[in-house]
């Protein structure tokens, strides 16, 4: 039975989904009966969006891809055939 | 040859997450630039090295913050884990939580995407002491598990979790302090049973 130490102990190993199952039921279970917990995670897993969102670079500069195709060996047309899954995999 | 073309092209599927990784690790475009090619190099070269099937994202995450590392690290100025000072869990919850509560009409996580521009976040992390600033990002920005962390910075997981669990407090109230700056929020706002004379 997890108090709201333990449950906020563990918040972050919650959310970053690295806990067994018998321990993320416990927590599950907590935050099921305690609004001051569920408040807490809510608040910690929507900064965790906001920060993965914000922190991200999406944008690659032309030169980089360039210079990185030339030590491949790629030529122009090698990359245009992959430009279709550069996004992500 | 066609292993080699074949790894290539999966390996470039990569390149945006590398290289916003290598911006906020060197904090320069120009360095970030020099880091991912030079990532891209060694791996090119040791592909023989790869197995096929395992996983080359965490593989070439690790070449980039090895070569980040043995290169890069040393032409910075940066803090270092001395620089971080201890603060409590919770810490933009309990300042900013209730804030945030008191307006209902829209989600926390709008309100809290507005609340900090792009650019401040970035910076919170990049003030970050180096270590801790590479766990977060893997987790956070590439949901890295901590056992993949632990494999690309070549700690033991109990370190990946310690510099998880102060840099992203850290980065908190660095945060809460930009908040504070813009007058979103008073200094003192909900100010919990602090230590901090």
């Amino acid at each position: 039975m997890a108090d709201c130490n333990d449950t906020i102990r563990e918040l972050y190993a919650y959310l970053d989904n690295e806990l067994g199952t018998d321990s993320r039921q416990a927590i599950a279970h907590h935050l099921d009966g305690c609004l001051d917990c569920l408040q807490a995670f809510d608040f910690s897993a929507e900064l965790r969006t906001v920060i993965a969102r914000k922190a991200r670079e999406t944008h690659v500069p032309d030169s980089l891809l360039k210079r990185v195709k030339e030590c491949f060996g790629l030529d122009e047309d090698g990359l245009n055939e992959n430009d279709s899954n550069t996004g992500r995999q | 040859m066609a292993d080699k073309e074949r790894f290539a092209e999966q390996a470039l599927t990569h390149m945006a997450g590398l290289y916003s990784a290598a911006l906020r690790m060197t904090r320069n475009p120009a360095d970030a630039e020099d880091l991912v090619q030079e990532t891209y190099l060694k791996a090119y070269r040791s592909f023989a090295s790869y197995e096929e099937g395992t996983n080359l994202r965490a593989w070439l995450y690790r070449i980039l913050t090895n070569t980040y590392i043995n290169t890069y690290r040393a032409k910075q100025r940066r803090p270092t884990e001395a620089d971080l000072d201890e603060v409590e869990d919770l810490y933009l919850y309990r300042r900013i939580g209730a804030l945030e509560a008191a307006t209902a009409s829209r989600s926390a996580e709008d309100q809290l995407m507005d609340m900090f521009t792009d650019d401040e976040v970035k910076d919170a992390m990049e003030a970050l002491p180096e270590t801790f600033r590479m766990a977060v990002y893997l987790a956070d920005v590439e949901d890295f598990s901590y056992k993949e962390i632990a494999e690309i910075l070549d700690v033991p997981i109990g370190t990946v979790m310690s510099r998880l669990h102060r840099g992203r407090k850290a980065m908190q109230k660095a945060l809460f302090d930009y908040a504070v700056a813009r007058g979103l929020t008073e200094p003192d706002a909900a100010e919990p049973s602090s230590t901090h004379g």
